[in-house]
C-alpha cells in the first residue's frame, strides 16, 4: 500500500517530500543519542563551570564551601599576579605560533603546489608530523633537547655552544625551544588545509595576469592571497582556540616550567583544579577563559569581514 | 605513505589538453627555488623523526649517530617492565569504541540533519557548532566529578564516552555533508522496490557514504588514541592507562631513560602511521567532499 502511494505522489524536492510511513518523530529519535550525550558531557559541565564560578568549592575545606557572588572573580582579576602572567603568556603563545605556523605553512604550501620531480613524496614527507599527538611530540623533543645525549652535544662537538646545555631548563631559551617544537607539529595542518584551497585557483587568472605583464609577486597578492583569505581566517581562528585550549604538548615538554614560565592559562586552570583542589577558582578562571575566547572570536570574524565581498 | 596527497584531477586535464606556449607558466618556478627551500624544511621534519629511531635502536650508553649494531633492548623493556602491552591494549580498546561510538552516533545525528527538516534543527546545528568553542580540557573538574557519580572513574568507557563526545560535533557536520551529497531520488527508487527507510539506507546509501565513514572513523580513532588529558585524570590505577599516560610517565620520572622512552614513542606512533598509510586516499576524497558541502 506504502508503495502504490509513493508512486502515485507527484515528484517534489527532497525536503518536503516526508514520506507518509515516516513517523513525525524519527529524525528526533535519530538525533537524540548525539544529543543526550552533548547534554551530558558538554552543556552540564559548562552550566555546572559557571555555577560553580559563583561559589567558594574546595572538597579539602568544606567548612568554607558556599556562594561567593563575584568574589571568584576579584580575587582573578586584582589580586593574582599569577592570573595576569598565564593569560599573557597564553597570548603570546597564541599569537606566535599561529602566526608562524601560517607564515611556514603558506610557503611550504606555494613550494608543494608547483610541478617537480618528487612531488608526491615530498608531500608526503613534510606532512607527516602533522598525525604525530603533542605527547609524542614532546617524547621526539625531549630527546632532542636534553642535555646530556641532544642535539646540543652534537654541536659542541663541533664548536657551536657549550656541552650540558638544557635549552627546556633555562628561562631565557626555553619559550623559543618550546615554539619550535609545536611548530614542527603545526606547520602541516596550515600546509594541508592551504594546498587544498590552492587546488581550486583557476588558472586563467594567473595567464590574464601573466599576459598583462604581472610580477609573480604581484600574481601572489592581487590572485592568489583574496582567493585563500577565507581558508586563511577559518583555519587561524581554528588554530588559535585550539593552540590556546592545547594543553597536552607543554605540560609534557616543560610543564609549565622552568619557574612557571610557560604556564598558559589552561595549565593554571588545571593546576588549580587538580592540585589545589580549588574548583570554585578554577571554575571562575575557565569562565574568564570561556568568554575571552567567545569574545576574540567575534572580533577577529568580524575585522576579517569573514565570508564577506572577496573575490 | 608515499601517495598523491591531494590530486587535483581536471588540473591534470586542462595541462595535458591545453598546448604549451613559449613562455613560462605560473608553475615553472626556477628548480632550486624549489629544493633549495624544500630540502631546508625536509632536515627540520626529519631530523626529530631520525633522532627517535636513533635513540630506540641503538644500545643504551651510545652516542653513535648511526644506530649500529641495532639492537631491539628497550622494545622489550618498554612492552614488558614498563607495561607498554598493557597500554598498548588499554588504547586500542579506547580507539576503537570511540571509533564505533563516534560514528554509529553521529551516522544516525547526520541522517537527520541531512535529509529532514524538524523544529529543532536549526537550533541543534547551532549548538553543533558553537561546542567546536568549548574546550575539553577546561571541563576536567565537572566531566571527573559526572563520572565520579556514575562510578566510571578507573573504567575506560569514561575515557571513550569523553573522546566520543567532544568528536560528535564535527563528525556529526561532516557526515551530513556526505550524506547530502548522495541523490534522494536513489533511495525513493529504493522505497518504490518495496525496501523501508532502514534498509534503503543500509544497501543504497551506507555503500557511498564509504570514503566518508572510513575518512571520520580513522580521525576519530587517532584522535582517541592520541590524546592524553581525559586518560590522564580519569585513569589513576596504572592497569588501565593508555600509551600516552605511559609516555607521560616515563618523561617525568627522576632519570629519564631515554632508550625506553624512544621506544615506547615509536610504539605510539605506529598505529597511527598504519591507519594514515591505509587510508591516505579515502581521507583526503572525504574530507574535501564533507568540506565543500558541509
Amino acid at each position: 500500500m506504502a508503495q502504490a502511494a509513493a508512486v502515485a505522489e507527484p515528484p517534489a524536492p527532497p525536503r518536503r517530500r516526508r514520506a507518509s510511513a515516516t513517523p513525525r518523530r524519527l529524525p528526533y529519535l535519530l538525533i537524540a543519542p548525539a544529543a543526550l550525550l552533548m547534554l551530558g558531557f558538554i552543556a552540564y559541565p559548562v552550566l555546572s563551570v559557571f555555577y560553580y564560578s559563583l561559589q567558594n568549592y574546595n572538597p579539602t575545606k568544606p567548612w568554607r564551601n558556599g556562594f561567593a557572588g563575584l568574589g571568584n572573580f576579584t580575587q582573578a582579576f586584582s589580586h593574582d599576579p599569577q592570573f595576569w602572567d598565564t593569560l599573557t603568556f597564553s597570548a603570546k603563545w597564541v599569537v606566535v605560533e599561529v602566526g608562524l605556523q601560517l607564515l611556514f605553512g603558506l610557503a611550504l604550501a606555494l613550494i608543494v603546489n608547483q610541478t617537480f620531480v618528487g612531488r608526491a613524496l615530498g608531500r608526503a614527507l613534510v606532512f607527516s608530523p602533522w598525525a604525530v599527538s603533542g605527547v609524542l611530540t614532546s617524547v621526539i623533543w625531549v630527546l632532542l633537547y636534553n642535555s646530556q645525549t641532544g642535539i646540543t652535544r652534537y654541536l659542541a662537538d663541533v664548536g657551536m655552544g657549550s656541552y650540558g646545555t638544557s635549552w627546556l631548563s633555562d628561562t631565557s631559551t626555553v619559550f623559543p625551544a618550546a615554539v619550535v617544537a609545536d611548530l614542527w607539529r603545526g606547520v602541516p595542518f596550515f600546509a594541508i588545509l592551504i594546498l587544498a584551497d590552492l587546488q581550486s585557483v583557476s588558472r586563467d587568472l594567473y595567464e590574464a595576469a601573466e599576459v598583462d605583464g604581472a610580477s609573480r609577486l604581484k600574481q601572489f597578492w592581487h590572485i592568489t592571497l583574496p582567493h585563500l583569505k577565507d581558508a586563511i581566517v577559518l583555519s587561524t581562528l581554528l588554530r588559535a582556540v585550539w593552540e590556546f585550549n592545547n594543553v597536552d604538548l607543554l605540560y609534557t615538554l616543560t610543564g609549565g616550567g622552568p619557574a612557571g614560565e610557560t604556564t598558559t592559562l589552561p595549565l593554571y586552570i588545571a593546576n588549580t583544579s587538580v592540585d589545589a583542589h580549588n574548583f570554585g577558582y578554577a571554575s571562575a578562571l575557565t569562565t574568564v577563559a570561556f568568554v575571552i575566547l567567545l569574545f576574540c572570536s567575534m572580533v577577529y570574524l568580524r575585522l576579517s569581514k569573514f565570508g564577506g565581498e572577496t573575490k | 605513505m608515499i601517495t598523491e596527497i591531494a590530486p587535483a584531477p581536471e588540473r591534470a586535464v586542462s595541462e595535458s589538453a591545453r598546448p604549451r606556449r613559449g613562455h613560462r607558466a605560473w608553475d615553472e618556478v626556477p628548480r632550486r627555488r624549489i629544493y633549495l627551500p624544500l630540502s631546508v624544511y625536509l632536515l627540520f621534519t626529519l631530523v626529530p623523526f631520525y633522532w627517535i629511531l636513533l635513540f630506540a635502536l641503538r644500545p643504551a650508553g651510545s652516542t653513535s649517530l648511526v644506530p649500529w649494531p641495532v639492537t631491539f633492548e628497550h622494545f622489550g623493556k618498554v612492552w614488558t617492565d614498563r607495561g607498554f602491552g598493557t597500554y598498548f591494549a588499554n588504547s586500542v580498546y579506547v580507539g576503537l569504541a570511540t571509533l564505533v561510538l563516534t560514528t554509529v552516533v553521529a551516522l544516525a545525528g547526520g541522517y537527520a540533519l541531512a535529509r529532514f527538516d524538524f523544529r529543532a534543527k536549526r537550533g541543534f546545528m547551532l549548538a553543533l557548532l558553537c561546542s567546536q568553542f568549548v574546550p575539553g580540557a577546561l571541563l576536567l573538574v565537572p566531566l571527573f566529578q559526572i563520572f565520579a557519580k556514575l562510578s566510571m572513574i578507573n573504567s575506560l568507557g569514561s575515557v571513550v564516552i569523553a573522546e566520543t563526545v567532544f568528536q560528535l560535533p564535527l563528525s556529526m557536520i561532516l557526515i551530513s555533508g556526505f550524506i547530502r551529497n548522495v541523490p534522494y531520488s536513489l533511495e525513493e527508487a529504493a522505497w518504490v522496490d518495496g525496501c523501508n527507510r532502514l534498509t534503503a539506507f543500509r544497501i543504497v546509501v551506507l555503500p557511498l557514504l564509504r570514503p566518508g565513514l572510513i575518512a571520520v572513523g580513522s580521525f576519530a580513532f587517532v584522535h582517541a588514541w592520541n590524546h592524553f588529558l581525559f586518560a590522564l585524570m580519569f585513569l589513576s590505577d596504572q592497569g588501565k592507562q593508555t600509551i600516552p599516560v605511559g609516555l607521560n610517565t616515563l618523561m617525568s620520572a627522576d632519570s629519564v631513560d631515554l632508550g625506553a622512552l624512544a621506544a615506547g614513542g615509536i610504539v605510539a606512533a605506529v598505529p597511527v602511521v598504519v591507519v594514515f598509510a591505509f587510508i591516505q586516499k579515502w581521507l583526503i576524497t572525504g574530507f574535501s567532499a564533507g568540506a565543500v558541502k558541509g
